[in-house]
């Protein structure tokens, strides 16, 4: 099935099974591998990306669904070099241990504050369900509400 | 400590170009006075080493541990960064190669052949090698600053500064002790000439190693005991970090795998029909105790490999489950320990742990590619050597013959530590039946949730006994699961705190998990401490410090926390707070959590108080965020996470069913250091253990309910107060 979509501000033409994750399309025939694989069933959010500006966990996004779509993944948040609020908060917090739930983490974040930018804690407990197995909730935390006060 | 500070063991050479390499053995552990420098280290520039100073001015560290997060890169560059008076903004790290064979033969000579113990994983007696520097690649036991960083990397910024004072005396015309180091430059106040260290690396690379660098004092530090950014973040917010599953080489093709669902089961039959048939498949390897199928892409392998249906068998292992394994425990341990026959008030508890698993965000990944007798690994792993090691010996080729790669873990825990190299072995396996083609297989979470090297499932019994006026009088344990002398150890003066080990063999495949063993005996005995005091009628966190005479480190973290907690300020009506205090691996942690429990029995873990001592804090950020990480990862444990085991086989498959805690589940973590001058302790894991009972001994203060085992969700939380 030939699939088309802008990925990251540049369209492409896919030729690919229609089942297959937006995730799997993203990282092997794409090679986008900033987005991350965790579970496969939704659950940890390491593979949040934005489709049409929202959220969402790539692994069970089936491809025919995003036909038309404008997705934007880690590697296309920042603009020229420059870090977006969220990246820069994350950097100047020290946010990540391992990393690798963090890209999900912070598209996930960019996604909850372009709807709300200055979210309640119960806001963030609502939205922000991504799995982070280094334990870095307490600074994910206080870096959502460094960047919503600015 | 002695000394490590001989001339053998420190090496120096020169690079083309006119830089300085020096490197340091691991003298600190095991003095000897053999040399460790090769004799033609200066042309080939291949000896291992910590400090790398080239002509653009750039001090490059190389480090031989592999960064998961926890900060243990930058740390190590900040400490010899620091004992040079390097500028910081020209500091670069770098992780050691698997690979440098001639310094393991050197370093193999220089201790004579008589390893020491620490050593010993790291060493492979097979083949008479060790890991490079006494610093092999390992990197766990939460080891890298305390080690590494203590007797190497300062000990080589120390090394280095004095040469470079040396070779400035010379090319200034000054007297070296009128010169000072700062932000890397060598300075002569008096007559207002410096150089740059890297104008200077290439005349220092010619002069003699001193024999006795002095370190610096602490008091005079600038990098050291402050924050500095890690090296790796940035690529980690940018999404250009490549962890192991992210590699890629031209051609690859991509295998996903179903194995034996009980631990040593074997595959019985496979019909590879339906995978065959599907696009993209490529071929279907039949293993000894898997199936993978191998396709040009990695979903297309997934789903080939859901279409098959391999029999295994159980290994004889069908009827043990996680009722049958405690069953066994419970007999070892017998009667409770024996109490003195004075006592005036008896105590006897039950407590247990589940089995764990790693769960580390990022899959079992392996790419390898096999050609005839040679073979190249790519990976993310705690310990390079020995996965290159379990590579050779899956494809029963020389250990020389295998170049293993080592990339970013996406978490570690103990998953990625020798002996636990079973994905590398099958990635291994199957990338030698498509040989010559390189192949990534990854492992799916239901893969990785069902065929963990689980933290052990364990049970302590303990028995203990007061006087009159509240005083214990023994507190003895007998446990199951796994035990050793620091996790049972209790800073209590206690007449008579016997331990006994009463295991009970279990099939299900154990490993080391952040903390080891800490995790389980933590919960154990500053669980029964908690009871002993709730017997003795009087508060824990006085209970605890009164009985502290013998341990005055203990005694001051303790006292610190529950002063930065206000332990003793009031609470409604439905809350509490417990305290709890372990030592691992040289670190003594103290933890006060605050719970709320509601009417309807849910838990609220509202905020964490943590003091630690692990001596001297090196980065001050990351020190504190592996105490928030090691808190957070404790508290998944001690809330949700649980391992079961049916029909011999892992019954948790994914993160619905094996849980672990959110951003809403998080409390607010307050995190204090003492610096006591003690020994340096590690970081890493440290802070997990007293997580559990701070939290179990908090729902004991504000409801009534004693969780003794664990993960709290099993039970039904009622306020009894």
């Amino acid at each position: 099935m030939s699939i088309t979509l802008t990925v990251n501000g540049r369209a492409s033409t896919l030729d690919i099974e229609p089942d297959t994750p937006l995730l799997w399309a993203l990282r092997d025939t794409m090679g986008l591998t900033g987005t991350k694989f965790g579970c496969g069933i939704s659950a940890c959010g390491a593979c949040t990306v934005l489709v049409n500006d929202r959220a969402v966990r790539s692994c069970m996004f089936p491809i025919s669904q995003a036909d038309g779509a404008t997705v934007t993944t880690i590697e296309g948040l920042a603009n020229a070099g420059t870090l977006n609020a969220v990246q820069q908060a994350w950097n100047d917090q020290q946010v990540p241990q391992c990393g690798y739930c963090q890209s999900g983490m912070i598209v996930a974040v960019t996604a909850l504050l372009k709807e709300r930018p200055h979210p309640t804690d119960e806001d963030i407990d609502a939205s922000i369900t991504n799995i982070c197995r280094c334990g870095t909730f307490v600074r994910v935390r206080r870096a959502i509400h460094a960047i919503a006060q600015g | 400590m002695r000394k490590w500070t001989r001339r053998a063991f420190i090496g120096v050479g020169t690079l083309a170009g006119g830089g300085l390499l020096l490197g340091v053995a691991g003298v600190a552990f095991s003095p000897s006075r053999h040399s460790v420098v090769p004799d033609d280290a200066s042309k080939t520039g291949q000896l291992t080493t910590w400090l790398l100073i080239t002509p653009d001015n750039i001090v490059t560290v190389i480090v031989p541990h592999c960064e998961m997060g926890q900060g243990a890169q930058t740390a190590l560059a900040m400490m010899a960064a620091e004992e040079m008076d390097a500028d910081w903004n020209l500091v670069r790290v770098k992780e050691a190669p698997a690979l440098d064979d001639y310094a393991n033969a050197y370093i193999a000579r220089a201790f004579g052949g008589s390893v020491p113990p620490w050593l010993g994983r790291a060493f492979d007696y097979g083949t008479y090698r060790v890991a490079r520097w006494y610093g092999t690649q390992a990197t766990g036991g939460s080891t890298a600053v305390r080690g590494t960083g203590q007797y190497g990397m300062a000990v080589a910024g120390a090394a280095a500064k004095q040469m470079l004072i040396a070779a400035a005396a010379a090319r200034l015309g000054v007297n070296a002790s009128e010169c000072t180091t700062a932000a890397s430059r060598v300075v002569h106040a008096a007559s207002g000439k410096s150089a740059t260290f890297g104008e200077l690396a290439g005349a220092a690379a010619a002069l003699p190693v001193p024999s006795t660098p002095v370190l610096k004092n602490p008091d005079t530090y600038t990098i050291r005991r402050t924050a500095r950014q890690r090296f790796d973040i940035r690529s980690k917010v940018d999404g250009s970090a490549v962890y192991g599953i992210d590699f890629t080489t031209p051609g690859m093709l991509y295998a996903a795998v179903e194995m034996a669902p009980v631990y040593g089961g074997k595959l019985v039959s496979v019909d590879p029909a339906p995978a065959e048939s599907m696009p993209g498949v490529k071929r279907v390897v039949k293993m000894d105790d898997a199936v993978a199928v191998v396709a040009d892409s990695f979903w297309r392998a997934h789903k080939a490999v859901g279409a098959l249906k391999p029999q295994f068998d159980d290994a004889g292992h069908g009827d043990v489950s996680t009722a049958s394994i405690f069953a066994a425990f419970d007999k070892a341990l017998g009667e409770p320990p024996e109490t003195p026959k004075d006592a005036a008030t008896v105590v006897t508890a039950d407590y247990r742990v589940p089995f764990l698993a790693h769960a580390t965000m990022e899959p079992m990944v392996c790419t390898a590619r096999v050609q005839g007798d040679r073979a190249e690994v790519w990976a993310g792993v705690q310990d390079p050597l020995n996965a290159r090691a379990a590579a050779a010996r899956a494809l029963e080729i020389d250990v020389e013959q295998v170049t293993l790669t080592n990339l970013p873990l996406g978490g570690g825990f103990g998953r990625r530590l020798p002996n636990t190299y079973d994905y590398i072995e099958l990635g291994a396996r199957i990338a030698k039946a498509m040989s010559p083609t390189p192949v990534k297989l990854i492992w799916s979470r239901e893969n990785d949730t069902q065929h963990d090297y689980y933290r052990p499932a364990g049970m302590a019994r303990f028995a203990g006994a007061l006087d009159k006026a509240g005083t214990p009088l023994s507190a003895r344990c007998h446990y199951a699961g796994g035990g050793d002398r620091e996790s049972v150890f209790m800073p209590y003066a206690i007449a008579d705190k016997t331990t006994a080990s009463r295991d009970a063999a279990h099939p299900v495949r154990t490993g080391a998990w952040r903390s080891v063993l800490n995790s389980q005996h933590g919960f154990f005995k500053e669980s029964f401490i908690d009871e002993l005091a709730h017997a003795a009628g009087k508060d824990p966190f006085l209970f605890r410090r009164d009985l502290m005479t013998e341990e005055p480190r203990f005694r001051a973290v303790l006292e610190k926390v529950a002063a930065i907690a206000e332990w003793s300020s009031p609470l409604p009506p439905g809350e509490g707070r417990g305290i709890a205090i372990t030592e691992s691996f040289g670190s003594i942690v103290g933890e006060v959590a605050h719970v709320a429990v509601s009417p309807e029995g849910t838990l609220r873990v509202k905020n964490v108080h943590a003091v630690v001592d692990c001596g001297d804090v090196v980065n001050t950020d990351t020190a504190k965020a592996q105490v928030e990480g090691g808190i957070i990862f404790g508290l998944s444990a001690a809330m949700l996470s649980e391992i079961t085991i049916a029909e011999g086989r892992v019954v948790e498959k994914n993160f619905r069913d094996y849980r672990m805690i959110h951003v809403a589940d998080a409390p607010d973590v307050h995190v204090e250091f003492i610096r006591s001058g003690a020994r340096l302790g590690g970081l890493g894991e440290p802070a997990v253990p007293p997580i559990a009972p701070a939290v179990t001994n908090a729902i004991f203060a504000a409801t009534g309910v004693r969780v003794r085992e664990l993960p709290i969700k099993n039970h039904k939380l009622v306020n009894r107060t």
